[in-house]
Order: structure tokens, then sequence, then C-alpha cells
């Protein structure tokens, strides 16, 4: 534990180290509100349904920025050599890097808080619904944080990690879309409709949490940092 | 302390580890000594955990590497080549980062850092963010790091390289008090920086050991000396030593050991290199005694050095 937690505070203030960490909440929380702004003024509704719609699409491109340096960078400048010859556990270093970009995605749902409030001044928003679009977006978030961290321990390459985040997050995301599976084989189509990550969202987002639903969240988050734990003990000593 | 056997590391085609074996005893400073590209490094990424071997073994302190290699990691001290730590960080930061990770109890660190940081002389850069500290002050808080759990064994990859001569000093005189206390082994491609730190050296050169010994051993060579390695039979070890020294040109007989058929093995530093064979033969002759085998080492640490940058040079 104290081990988990001291590698997540490394790489938790590791963030607000640089300024990338301003500029990347900064910019989330400005382009969100804008275009939760224009739906929500649109469809002159009380409701966060339009938020949550656009949510996903913003994180594909949030959270691989996100976790893009988390493996990559410590590749790149040669601290994995300091970090993987300290008496930690793979897991241990795993988990604390993803707790780290966990609680990074948190706050930045936080500052979010804002535009929920202020439709609730505004009008008689349905909070249940609220409620589970942000229960979503974690579970959301943090698979495809545990895809973006796997991700950038692959290569040295920020860049690179980036666009792989992004891509396999994407594929992952649209696997169960009608417009995929249209053309898939019957035998495949309730499969892939269950691997999709966008169905589950939406059946969490309508305020009825099934747990299924947070089932299918939590075991895509532990199958991904599983395959990160592979992926970094596989250049060392058992 | 260290025990490495037939240790290989292959990266594809390049074999840049191939099967080196060695022992460490407690206590003693191991200089690795080796031109860029003799594969000083991936030796000491292996005896580190870091990177598995192609093949070979490691015990560090009796542990198996490949079997619990948290624990060895958890004994070694390790300064990785140009020291690679987190620039963004401050120097306190860091420190305690490395230190709650080795374990240190909250309420020891801040004595423990505190320590580190006298003992490396880090008063002044304490609060300053890594990246912008010179290459002294990141090599010190490389070494520091490295000791704050206090462990037996010190691993430092070229500590010293990219210093200019006043940091090559004091950290040359942290190390030598270090080696004081506790087993170091570094690496250098420097001549003149194994005969200021370490008790005993091994030349390292494509991936193979290609001499070791003594700094005093090792340069014997190199100005008309050499050593001579002989298996004699006669009375006892004493004897033979004695008869030997007697002898003008003979400056040095170390008994080695007896073989199982009675053979008692000498180490002997002679003057003039080109004949020291030859005039050893005469003496063992003239008292009648029986040869077993000589040899005489063709690797002084000038030849070993020819050699290697002749390899680097191609
Ligand atoms: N990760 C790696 N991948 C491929 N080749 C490597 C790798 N690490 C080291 N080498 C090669 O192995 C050889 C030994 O390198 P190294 O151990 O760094 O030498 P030294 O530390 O003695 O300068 C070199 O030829 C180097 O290019
Ligand atoms: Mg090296």
């Amino acid at each position: 534990m104290r081990n988990i937690f001291a590698v997540m505070r490394k790489e938790f203030r590791g963030y607000f180290d640089s300024p990338v960490a301003y500029i990347y909440i900064t910019f989330f929380t400005v382009l969100s509100t804008w275009l939760f702004m224009r739906s929500f003024f649109l469809v002159s509704q009380a409701t966060m349904r339009g938020y949550f719609g656009i949510l996903p699409w913003l994180l594909l491109f949030f959270i691989p920025a996100v976790t893009m340096r988390l493996w990559a960078e410590e590749k790149k400048l040669g601290t994995i050599e300091l970090l993987m010859t300290l008496p930690l556990k793979d897991v241990e270093v795993v988990l604390g890097k993803f707790f780290a970009s966990f609680l990074f995605l948190a706050v930045t749902l936080v500052l979010s808080l804002a535009l929920p409030i202020m439709v609730s001044m505004l009008g008689e928003p349905d909070l249940g619904s609220i409620a589970g679009g942000y229960l979503g977006a974690i579970l959301l978030g943090g698979a495809y944080l545990a895809i973006g961290l796997f991700v950038s321990s692959l290569t040295e390459n920020q860049i690179i990690a980036f666009i792989i985040g992004v891509t396999i997050t994407f594929l992952l995301f649209v696997i169960g879309e009608e417009f995929v599976v249209y053309n898939a084989p019957d035998a495949i189509v309730p499969m892939l409709k269950f691997l999709g990550m966008g169905a589950h969202f939406d059946s969490i987002g309508r305020g009825v949490v099934d747990s299924r639903d947070v089932i299918y969240y939590l075991s895509l988050i532990g199958f991904f940092l599983f395959l990160n734990v592979r992926s970094v003990e596989s250049r060392k000593w058992k | 302390m260290i025990e490495v056997r037939d240790l290989t590391k292959h990266f594809g085609t390049t074999h840049a580890v191939k099967g080196i074996s060695f022992d460490v005893a407690r206590g003693e400073v191991l200089g690795f000594l080796g031109p860029n590209g003799a594969g000083k490094s991936t030796t000491m990424r292996m005896i580190t955990g870091y990177i598995p071997p192609t093949a070979g073994s490691a015990r560090i302190a009796g542990i198996d590497l490949a079997e619990n290699s948290l624990e060895v990691r958890r004994r070694i001290g390790y300064l990785p080549e140009s020291a690679p730590l987190y620039g963004d960080m401050e120097v306190v930061d860091f420190l305690r980062f490395i230190g709650t990770v080795r374990g240190i109890p909250q309420s020891e660190l801040g004595p423990r850092m505190k320590r580190m940081i006298e003992r490396c002389g880090l008063e002044k850069v304490v609060g300053r963010a890594i990246h912008h500290l010179s290459k002294g002050y990141r090599q010190r808080v490389g070494i520091a790091q490295a000791m704050i759990h206090d462990p037996d064994l010190l691993i430092l990859d070229e500590p010293t390289s990219g210093l200019d001569p006043n940091q090559i000093v004091e950290i040359r005189e942290l190390i030598k008090e270090l080696g004081r206390e506790k087993t170091v082994i570094l690496s250098t491609h420097i001549l003149p920086e194994v005969s200021a730190t370490c008790g005993r050296v091994i030349i390292i050169n494509e991936g193979t050991i290609v001499g070791s010994g003594t700094p005093q051993e090792l340069s014997a060579g190199s100005d008309g000396k050499a050593v001579v390695h002989a298996s004699i039979r006669a009375g006892s070890e004493k004897v033979i030593a004695e008869k030997l020294l007697l002898e003008d040109f003979i400056e040095e007989a170390r008994w080695e050991g007896t073989t199982q058929e009675g053979l008692h093995r000498f180490s002997i530093t002679a003057t003039d290199a080109d004949r020291a064979g030859e005039m050893l033969f005469a003496v063992i002759v003239k008292h009648g005694w029986t040869l077993g085998e000589m040899r005489t080492e063709s690797v002084s640490l000038e030849d070993v050095f020819r050699k290697l940058t002749r390899g680097e040079a191609a």
C-alpha cells in the first residue's frame, strides 16, 4: 500500500511540476463547457444528456494525452532503470501510476461540476441521470486510462503512445455500435455489442446502474492493467 | 557477497556479455574497466535485476536473483549510468520518494535524508529541481539515493564520467570512504580511476573478462614487468618462496595454493618481462625442482588497453 501510494504521489505531483497539467485541465474544461453550452441553449432543456453525449469523444483525446508520458517518458529519459531496480513489485508501480492518472481525471471531472450546478439552478434536471452520467464517465475514463497506460509501456515515444492509445480506445468504443456490427456475422454480434464501451456508457448514463455494466468496466480496467504488468515484467528477472 | 556465473546477454545479434563469471567478497571495492560498449553497464543491469540475462546466474548475499529479485533489489544501492533521475522533482522530494519506497520508516526518514544530504554535500541544492543541477551535483544526488537505505552493496555505473577534475576528486574520495564499510562495484573506462579507488579490477572487453587483479598486479606488466604463473613440485611452499625471492629478477612470489597432485601454484612478479619465463625455468632446474606448468601473464594493463583502444577505433 505504502509503495503504491508513494508511486502515485510521485506521478500525481509530476503532472503539476510542469505547466502541461494546467494546460490540459484548462483546455478540457473550456472545450467541454463550450460544447455543452452550445447544445444546452439549442435544446433549452434542463438536461445534461448533450454533455454526456460528447464526453466519451472528448475523453478519447484527453485521456491518452494524460497517460502517454507515464511510461514512455521513463523509458526515454532512462529513469525506468532507477524505478525498476527499486524494491517495488511491478503491480505496485502499475497501480501507482494508474491511480495517479485516475486522480488527475477525477480532479478534472470535479471542476466540471459547475455545469450540473448551473443546470439545476436554471431548471429541474434529473439528478439520477446526472449522477449516472458521472459514474459512467469515471468508469469509462478509468478504462481509457488503463488502455492508455498500457500503450505507454510499449514505446518510448509519447506521440506514438498517444496515437495508438486513441486508436485502440476508439476501436473498443465503437465496436458495439450499430453501424459496426451491421455487417458482422450474426453469431458474434452479441459479443461485439457486449465488448463495445459505448453501449455500457449509455446504459449507465440513463441513471439505472446495472452491475453488469460496472463489472464490465472494472474487468476492462483489470485486463489492461494486467497486460501492463506483463509488459513491464518481461524486461526483468522473475 | 556476489557470485556471478556465466552471465550472458544477447540483444538480437549483439552479444553484449559473453559468459562472465566472478566473485566479490564483502567489503571489496571492485572496478569494471573497459572501453565503451564493452558490456560493463549490461553486466551491472543484470546484477541489479533490471534486465534478465540470456543465460547464467547471479547470487547476491546468497540470494539467487532468478528466485527473488525483489529481495536482492532491497539490498543493493544502484546508480545507473549518467544518473537518470526525475528532473522535475526537487532534491528533497526525490530523496523522500526513494527513501519511502526503500521502506525507511517515516520517523527515520527525515534524519536519514539529512545525513545523506550532509554526506554528499547537497545542502546548497536541496530545494532545487534536479534538472537545474550541474552534472556533479546530479551525480551526488544519484549516490545519495543509492545509499539512503544503507545497503551493503553499492553498484555505481561510471560515477565520475562527465565531471570536472575537482568533482572527480570529490566523488573518488566519497567512494573510497564508502569502500571502508561497504562492498562497492563501479565501472569506468578511465585507467587511473581504478588505481585511485579500487582494490581489485576486472577488465572487460567485448563482453568477456580479459584480465583481473589488483591495480598493482595489473600495472606490473606495464613497466617491463611480468607476472608468471608456475606450478612447482618441491619440498614446502615456504622453501620455494624463499629461494625464489633470492633471485634478483623476482620481486614477489605469491603462493596461490597446492593442487591435488602436490604442485605448489605460484604467482611470481618478475622484472624483465621478455626473459622472465626463461630465467625462472633456469632457477627451477638449478634447484632440481619439477615444473608442472608455467605461463607468463600476457595481459598486462597496457597490453589489454592497447587492444581495447584498437577495438574502440575499429
Ligand atoms: N538495450 C540494448 N539493445 C541493443 N544493444 C544493446 C543494448 N544495451 C547495450 N547494447 C549493446 O551491448 C554492448 C555493450 O553495451 P554496454 O553494456 O552499455 O557497454 P559499456 O557499459 O561497457 O559501455 C554495446 O555494443 C551496446 O551497443
Ligand atoms: Mg556503460
